[in-house]
């Protein structure tokens, strides 16, 4: 297969870790609720006549919006107050980013109004300021380019949605965000991970940026020649090229069925048939408890795609109960998995014969309120249309299994237009000389300091590359054990509270040995309080010393201090397992010390 | 040929070569930079070697004529512009907020109002609400009755800043009217998705609508898009600079609220049969806000040659013991003085303490709970249309709401 065709671009969505970007709130998340207050939004008349099309749609839902004022929210996110000027903070530490990726600072910043009327902004409009042009990076794969970075602000944190009302949090609005979109240079799931590790590193070398989950957002467009796909939200970065790949291959093998389809010279007859009347007797449970409940069995004739929705090779059928699962809808069937799910040969024969299907044609049925019904088959009736032509361009989520499903169309273009509430921001060369002074270390300057700290190279390269460098030095400043520490963040994964574990074994609750399995289970979901306190060793350290040491009086008369090694031996034979060496090494000396003292 | 401003041009810098249409200057930009509107939507300025044009564009004001339906069932109200930007609309390559300056651009703006009544809109000037003057308030009173004789009601958009003082303005100035008169304004202005132009534009109509015969303001009463308040024209007080309930009755509740329907809360006064107007205004009157430190010369020089004058005292009603010398001079040379409150909550009383006393005894007039700038507007209309002493009588007389008995424990 040639690669030719394969355009990757990765946009890269990063919270820092300063206050908001248009007033003094703090960037933190909060349960707390002080107040609640609703809003409904309207799309706005551009020049007269213009209504952005998406906005309208929005808007026709006419849904209102409730929102959740919590301690850090005041009433700029409230949409009561006119945005401060621009967080200065938030902007150097974003130029310092833009630098750091050879991009050029546009001389001077004018903030935009991007529409977006689906309530994640008070406003109406989430504020962005493009900052810097033409950056790059360099990787193993060759340069991948760097349009553009921007500035802008996060949204209200959606906490539920209802039938008629959104509900949004007001905690997260307005934390700043800086967006980087790289250009369309990538060819394969690997070179996006190492582009997105590499975009990491230099944002995380900032030391000014927000950790945990959700302070990184990552989408990906993937393209092989026909439509763009866009993964939203594909931010855990060992399943990147799982993903990618994946959508890769889907698209390929789409663009095989399109030329399959076009060759047979396929069809879609767009009549929505009822044939309920052929499941009268039918034994299926899924579709007789829907006829129980006044729906029907709806069906569309599918001329030449016989074998493509589901065979060896093709998949169609997934794609197009993805389409019609948004919706609500699980009912859908489709002939080349038939007869199944209680649907017999007969029925299956019934249904052909009244579509009047020849061998190369297929059919799909949903069992539904009839409404429903139909809404779902003109989904299908798009999806297979647009199979004939090939991929069509989609907004997908990716899946915990590597695969990505479908999420929502593509977004439309965004309307912008100027802020006009923020002054716009010079920036003089004199000012952009001086942060390129200032600049955090590249990797190649941070994995010597990661050696000085006790690890080799290669360890080192790979805590920079799994964006665990920073959470390594904290820990092994504080507690040492440098090669332990590397080898649980590396073999662990990110919701594991590493700091309480080697705070733990510094303090001799366990022995060195443990950490790994700690680690582990820790990962499969358990309670970490528990499984350290699981492995801390019941029995009393200092009761078995003491112990010890009134056992062997006559070996400490004989040989002194020198005793100690043979004591250290009896003594880790009874906590091996249980209690750190170095913890009991400490203890025992210091108490054959005493005792020697003592009996002089 | 000079690139101006819309042509898609190209831009040498030092950092390399843009492409974008040319913005207009915005004049908190540096001279040396030119502001580019690039493909992808965003402004960014930069500092050009050499522009080039591409393609010449213009930035040009598309006007659409739209055909509004005249239905009989629905009552015909008056729009009467002055300004501001409550109902306006966007130019997404400029950024520039043009105001509707037409019936046909009113209703684009806010379709519903289609659904509420027939649509007769005028601009009578477009200023900022800033620069409001009593010359203004003149032209808008004799507007109104004249707009009152062909419809059911008059709505005034308005900039939120002085609207205030309008609403007294046309109050003392319009003391029977055929249809109501309702002034409305945005603290967010329309060209937001998050206006709250709509739904005060809309409740406005609402209440022009009614069979109120008196001048109201009407604005959202929470920050929330649930409902908004009527307020008595002579009553009612920006008490915010940017919230979208920054207006507020001050020492009485409002008229009512409108949501769906339109519910009053207290008596009003009904429509009658025509409209009246008494439209002289003296407009030697002034407004002082007394503080510790003014001194002799200073209360002097804001008295000379006025006519009347309303003093915001402290507390009760109060000003410095060194001043009275200066009132009672200027009381005695024919001004007629009246004290109301800086605390703007509560009712002025000069018997309390001797200093209130005092200020009686040479001559001050208490105006009870009056409203600090509608104190003001009465005694220019009172000087404007009545003899002294008629207007001395009046000022503290209540005419059209601007003084209450009661105030309640409870508001
Ligand atoms: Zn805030």
């Amino acid at each position: 297969m040639v690669n030719d065709s394969v355009k990757i671009g990765l946009e890269i969505h990063q919270q820092l870790a300063t206050k908001k970007l248009f007033c003094s709130c703090d960037s933190d998340l909060r349960d707390e609720v002080l107040y609640r207050f609703e809003r409904v939004l309207r799309p706005t008349q551009s020049e007269l006549g213009e209504i952005d099309r998406a906005a309208l749609e929005e808007s026709a839902k006419k849904r209102k919006f409730i929102y959740e004022v919590t301690p850090n929210s005041c009433l700029v996110e409230a949409d009561e107050e006119p945005p401060h000027e621009l967080n200065r903070d938030a902007l150097e530490i974003a130029l310092k980013v833009a630098l750091m990726l050879n991009a050029k600072i546009v001389d001077e910043i004018h903030v935009m109004r991007k529409i977006v009327i689906d309530g994640s902004n008070t406003s109406g409009f989430q504020r962005t300021a493009l900052i810097a042009v033409d950056g790059y990076i360099e990787t193993s794969f060759g340069r991948v380019r760097i349009p553009t970075i921007c500035l802008e602000e996060e949204a209200a944190r959606k906490i539920e949605e209802r039938d008629n009302a959104v509900v949004y949090r007001l905690d997260r609005l307005g934390i700043p965000l800086i967006e980087i979109s790289t250009a369309p240079d990538m060819k394969s799931g690997e070179e996006v991970r190492e582009v997105a590790q590499t975009i990491g590193y230099i944002l995380r070398a900032t030391k000014r940026v927000r950790r945990g989950v959700g302070t990184i957002r990552q989408d990906i467009n993937v393209s092989t020649g026909q439509g763009r796909v866009e993964i939203k939200g594909a931010s855990r970065l060992n399943m990147v090229p799982k993903w990618v790949d994946n959508e890769i291959e889907r698209q390929r093998t789409l663009a095989e069925i399109a030329e399959l389809l076009k060759s047979r010279g396929a069809e879609v007859d767009r009549t929505i048939y009822d044939v309920t009347d052929m499941f009268s007797t039918t034994q299926s449970n899924i579709i007789k408890g829907i006829l129980k409940k006044g729906g029907k069995v709806m069906a569309v004739k599918l001329k030449g795609f016989s074998g493509v929705l589901k065979s060896e090779k093709y998949r169609l059928g997934k794609e197009l109960a993805e389409r019609v699962r948004v919706i609500g809808i699980k009912g859908l069937f489709h002939s080349d998995e038939l007869p199944a799910y209680g649907i017999t040969d007969d029925e299956v024969s019934k249904v052909k014969e009244m579509l009047n299907l020849s061998a190369q044609d297929a059919f799909v049925l949903i069992a539904e309120k009839p409404d429903k019904a139909k809404e779902g088959l003109e989904r299908v009736i798009e999806r297979a249309e647009n199979a004939i032509q090939g991929v069509p361009g989609e907004t997908r989520a990716p899946k915990d299994d590597g695969t990505t499903v479908y999420l929502r169309p593509l977004p439309g273009g965004a309307r912008m237009y100027p802020e006009t509430d923020i002054p716009p921001i010079r920036i003089y060369e004199s000012y952009v000389e001086k942060l390129k002074e200032s600049l955090p270390p590249l990797p190649a300057v941070r994995v010597e300091e990661l050696k000085n700290m006790g690890i080799n190279e290669e360890i080192g390269w790979q805590l920079i590359k799994e964006g665990v460098d920073d959470i390594f030095e904290d820990i092994v400043k504080k507690y040492g054990y440098p090669t332990i520490v590397a080898r649980a963040l590396l073999n662990g994964c990110e919701y594991v509270d590493y700091h309480k574990i080697f705070q733990n074994l510094h303090a001799g609750k366990f022995a060195k040995e443990a950490v790994d399995e700690i680690v582990e289970r820790v990962c499969n979901g358990e309670d970490i309080d528990s499984v350290i306190s699981e492995y801390t060793s019941s029995v009393d350290v200092d009761a078995v010393i003491d112990r010890i040491i009134q056992e062997k009086k006559d070996l400490i008369y004989e040989r002194g201090e020198y005793a100690f090694k043979p004591l250290m031996g009896l003594v880790m034979k009874q906590l091996r397992g249980k209690v750190d060496g170095g913890l009991v090494s400490r203890k025992l000396k210091e108490k054959l010390n005493m005792y020697i003292e003592k009996n002089k | 040929m000079h690139p101006e401003p819309g042509d898609y041009v190209e831009v040498r810098t030092k950092k390399g070569v843009f492409k974008g249409i040319l913005m207009p200057r915005n004049r908190f930009s540096d001279e040396n930079v030119v502001i580019l509107k690039l493909d992808n939507g965003y402004n960014i300025g930069i500092v050009p070697e050499e522009i080039k044009i591409i393609k010449k564009g213009h930035f040009e004001k598309k006007s659409h004529k739209r055909d509004i339906p005249r239905r009989d069932y629905v009552p015909t109200i008056s729009f009467i512009g002055t300004g501001g930007t409550i109902a306006s609309y966007v130019d997404y390559r400029t950024g520039a907020v043009n105001p509707a300056l037409t019936a046909e651009d009113l209703v684009f703006s806010v379709p519903e109002i289609v659904e509420e009544c027939n649509v007769r809109a005028s601009i009578l000037f477009n200023i900022l609400s800033e620069d409001m003057r009593p010359e203004y308030w003149i032209k808008i009173a004799r507007k109104v009755k004249k707009e009152l004789s062909h419809a059911a009601g008059v709505v005034i958009p308005h900039g939120t800043d002085t609207m205030s003082y309008t609403a007294a303005a046309l109050s003392f100035m319009l003391p029977e009217l055929s249809g109501p008169v309702v002034l409305v304004g945005a603290q967010r202005s329309s060209d937001r998705p998050s206006s709250d132009a709509y739904m005060n534009l809309l409740s406005a109509v609402k209440v022009a609508k009614t069979d109120l015969g008196e001048v109201a303001v009407v604005m959202h009463a929470t920050t929330s898009d649930d409902y908004c308040h009527i307020h008595r024209g002579t009553r009612v007080r920006k008490m915010h600079t940017s919230r979208r309930d920054a207006f507020k009755s001050i020492n009485t509740q409002p008229l009512g609220k409108v949501n769906k329907e339109v519910v009053f809360f207290q008596d009003y006064r009904k429509t009658g049969d025509e409209t009246v107007l008494m439209d002289r205004m003296d407009e030697k009157v002034s407004l002082i806000y007394y503080y510790p430190g003014m001194d002799e010369s200073t209360l002097e020089s804001l008295l000379m040659d006025m006519h009347g004058a309303i003093i915001m005292g402290t507390g009760l009603g109060h000003v410095g013991t060194h001043l009275l010398p200066i009132i009672e001079k200027a009381v005695k040379d024919g001004t007629v003085v009246g004290v109301v409150t800086q605390c703007l909550y509560g009712r002025v009383n000069l018997n309390v303490y001797s200093t209130g006393r005092k200020l009686k005894a040479v001559g001050v007039i208490p105006l009870e709970d009056m409203l600090p700038e509608v104190a003001y507007i009465k005694l220019m209309w009172l000087l404007g249309n009545y003899d002294i002493d008629t207007a001395k009588s009046l000022l503290s007389k209540n005419l059209r709401g601007e003084i209450s008995d009661r105030r309640m424990i409870t508001w």
